[in-house]
Order: C-alpha cells, then sequence, then structure tokens
C-alpha cells in the first residue's frame, strides 16, 4: 500500500500541475478574448474567401471557402516538400559516396560542396535563388528555347503540358505491368530458392514496363500530345507564354534552396552510415569473389541503411518544416496562403495559428511514421 | 470532437495572449491605457516598415509622416512632449495581432477602415487622416493608358494581407480577366519584384503607389494609371474596450483638421488663445474645460497645434513638400472642396 503511494503520488501530482496550468491559459484566453470582443470558432472556414491564390493544384477561386484555400496551401507546402525530398535525397546520396571516393579532387569537391552549402543560412540562400540568381533571367520574349520547347523566364519556367486521350487504359495497362513485375519477382525467387536457378529479372521488369504501355498507344486507343507555350503580347513591351504549364520563380526557387541545402545534411547522413559498416565486412565480402559493385549492393548498403535511415528522416521532417521559409518570397504555401492571407482577412488569429501548427504536426509525424516502417523493414531479423 | 480541438486550439494560442494581457484590466471610466502610457513616459506607435509621406524613418531613426504626426499629437496631447513616442515598425500581416495584443497602443499604420475589422477583431477605427482609393501602376513604355487594357495572364505584384489582395479580385473577377497574383509580405519585397520584371503591374493605395515609385531604380519610366478601384479611407486604429483611449486619439486627430479649418497653426496657436472667435479659444485651451472629459489638462489641443501642426501644415511637410502628392485632392478641407470634415470640438 505504501509502495504504490509512493509510487503513484508523484505522477499524479505532476499531472494535476499539467491541467492546472494549461486550465488557466485557457480561462486567461478566453477571458481576455471576452472582452476585446474577440469571438472563438471555426465557422469562417465554410466562408468565401474571396482572395486569389497565384498557383494552385487544384481549382481555386475567390468565391471558394477558407477550408478550400487551406487546402491549396497544404497542397502546396506539400508539393514543395516532394519535389525537394526527392533532389535533396539523390544529390545527398551522390554527395555522400563522392566522399568516400579514392579520387582526390572528386572527394574534396564533394566535402567543399557541403561545407559551403550546410553553413550559410537557409533564409539566405532561398534569398540568393529568387533576388539574385532567377531574377538574372531573360524576359519572356527573349528567352531562349532549352529543349526546343521550355522557356526559362524571369515570370517563371514554361514547359509543355501533356494532353491525353483514353488516359485510363494507359494507367491500367502501367499496374499491370507493375503486378506482372511483382508476380514475376516473386516466381524468380522461389525458382532461386528451390532449384538454385537464375532468371535476369531486372531485364524482364524494364521490358515488361516499357512493352505493356506501349501496347495501350498501339492498340488501345491511347493518345498523347503536347501543349506547347506560346508567347503572347499581353501590352507594348510586356509578353507571357500561353498554353503548357507554367512552374513560378518562386517554386523553383524554393525547391533549390531546400534541396541543396538539406542534400548537404543527407550526405553526412550516408557518409556517416557507409563509414559505420567495419571494414572486415567489405573485405570478406571482397574475399568470397563478389565484385565491388556486388560488395556495396548487397553487404555495405543494407547495413549502411540501418545506419542512415533514422537521422535521414530528422532531415526530411526539418526540410518540411522549413519549406514554411515559402512566405518570404511570395510562394503560396500554407504559411502565405492561410496563415497570411487568411489570417489577416478573418483576424481569427488563435483558430488559424492553431490550424496551421496541427497541420504541419500531423505532415510531420506521418513522414515519421512512414521512415519508421521502412527501418522496421530493413532492420536486423532476429530469428 | 469539435469541442476537443476547440478546447485543444485555444490552449495552443494562450502563452502569448496570457503574457499579453494579463496584468491588463478593464477600466470603467478611467483610462488604464493612458495611465500605463503616463507611468511609462511614452507612446507606443505601431507604423509602417517605411511608406514616405505616411510613416518613414531617417538614417538616424527620425520618423516623419503623417501617420506618424498623429501618434506625435497623442504624445503632445497625453505627455506634453511630441518627441515622447516609441514607434515599432509592423508589416501589414502584424499589425493587429500587435495593437490587440497589447504591443502597440495605437496603430497608424495606412490601415483601411472596414466593417469586418471594425466590428470582427477587437478594434476601433477612430477616423480618418488619409482618402485614399487603390491604383495601378504600370511600366510607361507599355503603353497601357487604362486599366480595362489588361489581358488575361497579366501578373500582379501587392502586398499580404491587405483589402489591396480583395479588391483585385473584385475587380479582375468582374471583368472576367485571369491574373496571376504574387504576393510579398515586405513592401520593399513586392518594389523590388515589380522592379525586376516579376510583375506587369503594382497596385496598392495611389497614395502608396506615388511614394514607392520614388523606390524604384528608374521612377520616370513608370506611371500611375488613373482609374480609382475601391474606397481606402485610412485612420489610426486603437484596441476595442477602452473608450476614453479611444477618445484621445480620436480628438487629438480632430484637432489637427479642426485647426486648419479655424486658420489655427503652429506659430500663431498661442496669439490665438485671445482671438475673438469662441470656437478658436476652445481650440487653444483658452475657455472651456475640454481637457477633463479625458482626464487631460485643459491646455492638450494648445500643446497638439504647436508642437506638431495642424493637418494642412502636416501634409504639406510630409507629402506635399516631398512631391509624392502635390494636389490634396478629397484630403482638402470641406470648406475648400474636399471631403475632410470633423465634427465640433465643444
Amino acid at each position: 500500500m505504501n509502495n504504490i503511494i509512493k509510487r503513484y503520488i508523484p505522477q499524479i501530482l505532476a499531472i494535476l500541475f499539467v491541467v492546472l496550468i494549461f486550465g488557466f491559459l485557457t480561462l486567461n484566453a478566453q477571458t481576455n478574448m471576452d472582452n476585446r470582443g474577440i469571438d472563438f470558432g471555426f465557422g469562417f472556414l465554410s466562408q468565401e474567401s474571396s482572395f486569389d491564390v497565384q498557383f494552385s493544384l487544384i481549382e481555386y477561386s475567390g468565391s471558394d471557402s477558407y477550408a478550400r484555400a487551406f487546402l491549396v496551401g497544404l497542397l502546396n507546402t506539400l508539393l514543395v516538400s516532394v519535389i525537394s525530398i526527392i533532389f535533396c535525397t539523390i544529390l545527398g546520396v551522390i554527395i555522400g559516396v563522392a566522399r568516400l571516393s579514392s579520387n582526390y579532387l572528386i572527394k574534396n569537391s564533394a566535402a567543399w560542396y557541403v561545407e559551403f552549402f550546410r553553413n550559410i543560412p537557409l533564409l539566405l540562400q532561398i534569398f540568393f535563388w529568387y533576388y539574385a540568381a532567377l531574377r538574372a533571367l531573360p524576359m519572356p520574349e527573349k528567352a531562349d528555347a532549352w529543349f526546343g520547347v521550355t522557356y526559362m523566364t524571369v515570370k517563371g519556367y514554361y514547359i509543355p503540358s501533356m494532353v491525353w486521350e483514353n488516359l485510363n487504359i494507359f494507367l491500367y495497362c502501367g499496374l499491370a505491368a507493375i503486378i506482372a513485375i511483382i508476380v514475376l519477382r516473386n516466381y524468380a525467387s522461389k525458382l532461386r530458392d528451390t532449384q538454385g536457378k537464375q532468371i535476369p529479372v531486372l531485364l524482364y521488369s524494364v521490358a515488361l514496363l516499357i512493352v505493356l504501355p506501349l501496347l495501350s498507344f498501339l492498340f488501345g486507343g491511347v493518345t498523347l500530345e503536347f501543349e506547347i507555350p506560346e508567347l503572347k503580347k499581353l501590352s507594348k513591351i510586356s509578353y507571357i507564354y500561353e498554353g503548357g504549364i507554367s512552374l513560378p520563380p518562386e517554386l523553383i526557387a524554393l525547391v533549390l534552396a531546400l534541396s541543396l541545402y538539406t542534400s548537404t545534411f543527407v550526405a553526412e547522413c550516408v557518409r556517416a552510415g557507409i563509414e559505420g559498416v567495419s571494414k572486415g565486412q567489405k573485405e570478406a565480402a571482397a574475399s568470397v569473389g563478389l565484385t565491388p559493385n556486388q560488395v556495396l549492393k548487397l553487404v555495405i548498403m543494407p547495413q549502411a541503411l540501418r545506419i542512415i535511415i533514422p537521422p535521414t528522416t530528422n532531415q526530411y521532417l526539418n526540410l518540411t518544416k522549413n519549406s514554411s521559409l515559402a512566405a518570404a518570397i511570395a510562394y503560396p504555401d500554407l504559411v502565405l496562403v492561410f496563415a497570411g492571407t487568411a489570417l489577416m482577412q478573418t483576424g481569427k488569429a488563435i483558430e488559424i495559428v492553431s490550424i496551421t501548427m496541427l497541420t504541419y504536426l500531423t505532415i510531420s509525424l506521418t513522414i515519421a511514421a512512414i521512415m519508421n516502417w521502412y527501418n522496421k523493414k530493413i532492420e536486423i531479423k532476429e530469428k | 470532437m469539435f469541442k476537443i480541438i476547440k478546447q485543444l486550439t485555444s490552449v495552443v494560442a494562450m502563452f502569448a495572449v496570457l503574457f499579453a494581457f494579463s496584468t491588463e484590466t478593464m477600466a470603467a471610466k478611467k483610462s488604464k491605457t493612458l495611465e500605463n502610457t503616463k507611468k511609462r513616459g511614452f507612446v507606443r506607435c505601431g507604423v509602417s516598415q517605411g511608406l514616405p509621406g505616411f510613416s518613414n524613418a531617417d538614417e538616424s531613426g527620425n520618423w516623419t509622416g503623417i501617420d506618424v504626426d498623429v501618434c506625435r499629437a497623442v504624445a503632445a496631447a497625453t505627455l506634453g512632449d511630441a518627441t515622447k513616442v516609441k514607434f515599432t515598425p509592423l508589416s501589414a500581416k502584424e499589425r493587429f495581432t500587435a495593437l490587440t495584443s497589447g504591443e502597440i497602443d495605437i496603430l497608424s499604420r495606412n490601415t483601411t477602415w472596414t466593417l469586418s475589422r471594425d466590428a470582427d477583431i477587437g478594434l476601433t477605427f477612430v477616423g480618418v487622416n488619409f482618402y485614399d482609393g487603390q491604383g495601378f501602376m504600370v511600366r510607361k513604355g507599355s503603353g497601357i493608358a487604362s486599366t480595362s487594357e489588361f489581358k488575361n495572364g497579366t501578373s500582379v505584384c501587392t502586398n499580404l494581407g491587405t483589402t489591396t489582395e480583395l479588391n483585385m479580385r473584385d475587380f479582375f473577377d468582374s471583368r472576367g480577366i485571369s491574373y496571376e497574383p504574387v504576393v510579398f509580405e515586405k513592401a520593399d519585397e513586392v518594389v523590388a519584384a515589380y522592379d525586376a520584371g516579376r510583375c506587369d503591374t503594382y497596385t496598392t493605395d495611389k497614395s502608396g503607389l506615388a511614394a514607392q515609385r520614388t523606390k524604384l531604380s528608374a521612377p520616370d519610366d513608370h506611371v500611375v494609371l488613373p482609374e480609382t478601384i475601391s474606397k481606402e479611407p485610412l485612420g489610426p486604429v486603437v484596441r476595442q474596450g477602452d473608450s476614453v483611449w479611444e477618445d484621445i486619439v480620436r480628438w487629438s486627430l480632430n484637432t489637427m483638421i479642426e485647426a486648419e479649418e479655424y486658420g489655427v497653426n503652429s506659430s500663431n496657436a498661442d496669439m490665438m488663445k485671445t482671438s475673438n472667435n469662441p470656437a478658436i479659444k476652445r481650440l487653444v485651451g483658452a475657455e472651456g474645460e475640454l481637457g477633463a472629459a479625458f482626464g487631460l489638462d485643459n491646455e492638450w489641443n494648445l500643446r497638439i497645434i504647436k508642437q506638431v501642426g495642424n493637418y494642412g501644415e502636416s501634409y504639406k511637410r510630409n507629402i506635399a513638400d516631398t512631391g509624392i502628392l502635390p494636389d490634396r485632392g478629397p484630403n482638402e478641407l470641406w470648406t475648400k472642396g474636399g471631403i475632410l470634415y470633423v465634427p465640433p470640438a465643444r
């Protein structure tokens, strides 16, 4: 009995203390908001937003609700985060491996790259890309075509858009190819385990992935046309490209800054992971006759990944949160659209800031959950 | 579920609110804000981050402008010294939170008076010190002479968190023109983006356009289009809940305007004490007990006129002489064809 009291009393007191503090804070906020005649509520979310957003992945206009404006901001945040995560991972792995190269030049350029981009504040890098680098681009009418059909201008990067017919048939074929590949892989590993036979799975997979969708063009009535951006005159001296897709310079600057900055941290994670695998493993693998590529793929990487994944997850989370710096250069992300314009127009500071905070928390927890699942999958399975 | 979210979210924002408000309680008759201001020894005033003519700081940190003069007038009335003001530069996004959380006591930052702002978010507008309207600036070389010549795909630079954002949507939507809004938090960023050719046009209040034009690399290459697409009555704002403080700010502004109407200015104010006109005598504190209503002495208005000047002097010093808008337009007294008209001080 005495023991139970000793064990639980401090915990109960601690919880009580936290509850009391939060209760006091809530009461205080409510009293002060009442005094100032500020209402609390989420009814504004269904009201008409009556402002426009520069760039949106879904249909949106000023006559839509604040809730939809929130969704527009959220999708833009996710877009810039996903693109940057992909780029920073590719770049980070390359740089990380390069830092371990035995070639003096490669090794040292990679080290310089890491030290340079890691030690300049991110906001400064965003400003550099937006104000210095992208602003130096030509006006639309003076831009040269890149690859014949894309135009990099001060107003954005214009690329052709794809106009599909019977897109669903094409997608079904792609899906069929993926299912076929999975079946093939299972069959191949069974064959290897039971009869010791090897079949070139990779070659067959690539062939499947190309041939099946190609068939849909020939027999499924799928057509694909490109809409190429064309110069249009707005006034005597100003032009714009019409048709195709326009990637705003704000998005490009943000992706550049975020992926270059975060790639340095990913590179360090990769380097640490590879160096963390003991040298004996590599030597043992080499001594049984594996080629250097096989050593990396079959022995080093599976072990290194276990070290790489957890800290890299952190970097992905940082990147996503850092994307809120978008507000500094007019990229319409969650912070600019919702915690910026919507907050100003409604004055619902507490509600909007809370929703925004909860949203970032949810995104972060989701990324962490996905990475944890992946980590579980590759960690040592003790039998 | 809804209730839980509601409670959770109120919890989240409480820290800020707690520390901002806990020391202040509402007073029925006396003004807590006035008391605190006297105790502190200076007026806390929120201004813009630099808008020539309205609120702008020079190299040595001296603030000038007609918005700045409103705060100086309040300082002269309440503390006896127009220089006892602490200015806090605020972005459009920050301004209302700074006021409602008690970081500043007056927001005099070219802020448009609208119904929702006045009624919804704990603010009270006390008057209008500049009648403005939204316009567009374009490059002269573009040959655009009217807003009717805007075409689909026009990119428009403007400020975040302003009525401008809403007006331009109304404007382009009602004309069925698709446009690309490029929205920055700071005015300087908008100017830089427009200057670099990111946008075809720059939209904000016309006075703002005139002022910001001076910051462009080649001001003469740009022109403000003649159309005005909205009403923008700009004026000082106070927190809701302190009606005495609200009255002090309102009547400090009104005093400046009425002084101009009666021809009282900073150089002749003392002599006007012996004027034959009772209205003028009241205006310089020689008759009546006007200050008592706010808990101020009887020379509060005289100090405003002597130290800050009347509205006409302020306008001339800050906006006309600096070449921003030499023509007063609607901001002329009602007796001279404008719409500046304030209730009588009696």
